[in-house]
């Protein structure tokens, strides 16, 4: 044995011996609220200054409703979300589901496509951006294409989608796939370069085979910014899963704007994107979730700008 | 090897560089030549220190004999075999200890033994016995991030350990550590080399570090790395770095290393002139 003095570890916390439940509780309760406040005071701040603008007469009610207008009257807001059965004949609008359930579908819809686009895009990127790299040739055969193909706005594609997949959820999904797919299989090689190469030279030097390197160092070095750039992508997909629905792809979030739009119902427009506001907050926030269970090694927060 | 029995050299060499040269980027502008003629031979158990200026390619020397990369020219033959990929007998450490952060420490030290294809039982059970060697047993749960750069440093010596390596490759290992810490993984390393039996190559700028561990000093001269002197350290141990002897090799290895420095700075400066 060799007498070699112990460093302390480097996160106490973590070593710490169990905790009561209700303390842990009060412990993230207390780790949270300063989020949760700050969140309040920034959307209060905006909320506050619009309705200011308003009371003052500077913003118009028909044009720019504020905050107590367009969630005031939710429940009359509701029932432009009844979209299912719009497109049938003799269907009036009092007809079918109830308009909180159908504001419920609609959020269900759009988030399902959301969430499926995102799924199948990672996991297409991924596969493809470690294939790019793995073989070479295939690497050489479509690098070119796929470059060429990623400045490309996504909305330029739509009449694509609606080519191939006609109407309802099949075109809003293909659009968030080919919105993300691009960058992400470019950003997945770009992770790939930049694996430090001890790692993969620590592999190789224990005799690991090209497969083996891959499966067990390059993949997992790369999630964590895959993660990331992930995230990013996510408010690309909820613009792009819009336009895809606001085309008249079916119902949803980006059709119940349009027929806003088409009825000139401004309420209903706030209304809308304070939904999406809403969402997409929710979105990123299970992602973060997610990302700490996933990817548990990753160090968290931005201790570094602190001080400064 | 089949049509010729007869070899050059001992096959009991850890380690046997004849006329090693290499060049990155070959026929290209960038071209630079890191090493030329090298020639030295390791004996098992031996502890062999690479002493040179920065960008002496001392460092490349290593990367070559890990088989991480081809020499342009000369030969590398360990234990009568052509080197000529990795092998788990060679082991390489880093600067950076390079753990795998999303595994534990002992799953870090298994990771060879899991490459290998040894079952899990085994397989934790040595990396048990060597996290042991490196006083980390109570570790073998943890992640890399909760330790400090020492400790991540024993567990890196730790995961080569469990290769059972023939020779440990180790490029500038206590670079990043502070003095005392230096100190301390100096020891520690004697001990392990000691126990374990394995020749170590060692490359490092520190004078005072060669001293302390070597059984042999190789200076290399600037780029290209080529040896200019190999210098014995026949001190016995554990060794008093305040002996007169200590002192005067040290004072002999700093003269040899002083014009190779004062050279690397000149041709820095004409490089940044031009």
């Amino acid at each position: 044995m060799v007498a070699v003095t112990r460093a302390a570890p480097a996160h106490p916390s973590r070593t710490g011996g169990p905790m009561l439940p209700w303390s842990r509780w009060i412990a993230s309760i207390t780790a949270v609220a300063p989020t949760v406040l700050w969140g309040a005071a920034s959307i209060g701040l905006f909320a506050g200054l619009w309705e200011v603008l308003w009371a003052l007469g500077w913003a118009d009610a028909k044009l720019l409703p504020p905050p107590h207008i367009f969630i005031g009257n939710i429940a009359d807001q509701a029932k432009f979300f009844n979209t299912v059965n719009r497109w049938q004949i003799g269907a009036g609008q009092g007809g079918g589901t109830s308009p909180p359930l159908a504001v419920l579908y609609t959020i269900l819809a759009t988030t399902g496509r959301v969430f499926s686009g995102l799924v199948i895009a990672s996991l297409l990127a991924v596969s493809i951006g470690v294939a790019i790299r793995y073989f070479r040739v295939f690497g050489r055969l479509t690098l070119p294409t796929i470059t060429l193909l990623a400045p490309v706005s996504p909305i330029a594609w739509l009449p694509v989608a609606i080519f191939l997949f006609g109407i309802g959820n099949g075109p809003a999904i293909f659009m968030v796939v080919i919105a993300l797919l691009f960058h992400m299989v470019l950003a997945t090689i770009n992770q790939i370069d930049n694996v430090n190469r001890n790692l993969i030279n620590v592999a190789r030097t224990m005799g690991a085979s090209k497969r083996q390197t891959y499966v067990r160092v390059i993949i997992p070095a790369i999630l964590p910014q895959l993660f990331v750039v992930l995230r990013f992508n996510l408010f690309a997909a909820w613009m792009v899963v819009l336009v895809a629905e606001a085309t008249g792809v079916g119902y949803g979030l980006g059709q119940v704007i349009m027929l806003a739009r088409n009825t000139f119902n401004p309420s209903l427009v706030f209304f809308t994107i304070a939904l999406i506001g809403v969402l997409g907050f929710l979105f990123d926030l299970a992602m973060r979730l997610a990302q700490r269970k996933l990817l548990y090694w990753v160090p968290q927060g931005s201790a570094v700008l602190r001080g400064l | 090897m089949a049509s010729d029995p007869v070899l050059p050299f001992s096959s009991r060499s850890a380690v046997v560089c004849r006329d090693v040269a290499k060049v990155w980027a070959p026929g290209t502008p960038r071209a630079h030549e890191a090493l030329r003629a090298i020639n030295i031979d390791v004996a098992p158990g031996e502890f062999v220190v690479l002493l040179g200026p920065s960008g002496c390619g001392k460092s490349t020397l290593l990367y070559l004999i890990a088989g991480l990369e081809d020499t342009t020219s000369g030969e590398l033959w360990s234990f009568g075999d052509r080197i000529e990929q990795p092998s788990p007998q060679r082991s390489l450490i880093f600067q950076e200890a390079s753990l795998f952060p999303w595994l534990t420490v002992g799953q870090n030290v298994a990771f060879g033994l899991s490459i290998a294809g040894m079952p899990t039982q085994q397989r934790n059970e040595v990396a048990r016995q060597a996290l042991q060697r490196v006083g980390l047993t109570e570790a073998i749960d943890k992640r890399p991030d909760e330790l400090s750069g020492g400790m991540r440093q024993r567990v890196a010596v730790a995961r080569a350990l469990a290769m059972q390596p023939k020779v440990l490759l180790m490029d500038e290992p206590f670079a990043a550590l502070d003095v005392q810490t230096r100190a301390k993984m100096q020891d520690f390393l004697l001990e392990v080399w000691r126990a374990s039996g394995a020749s170590v190559l060692f490359v490092t700028h520190h004078i005072d570090e060669a001293v302390a561990l070597a059984d042999r000093v190789v200076v290399f001269t600037s780029r290209p790395g080529r040896i200019k002197t190999i210098v014995p350290i026949d001190l016995p141990r554990p060794r008093d770095p305040f002996s007169p002897q200590a002192e005067a090799l040290r004072r002999h290895l700093t003269a040899q290393l002083q014009d190779e420095v004062d050279r690397a700075f000149a041709e820095q400066e004409v490089l940044a002139a031009s």
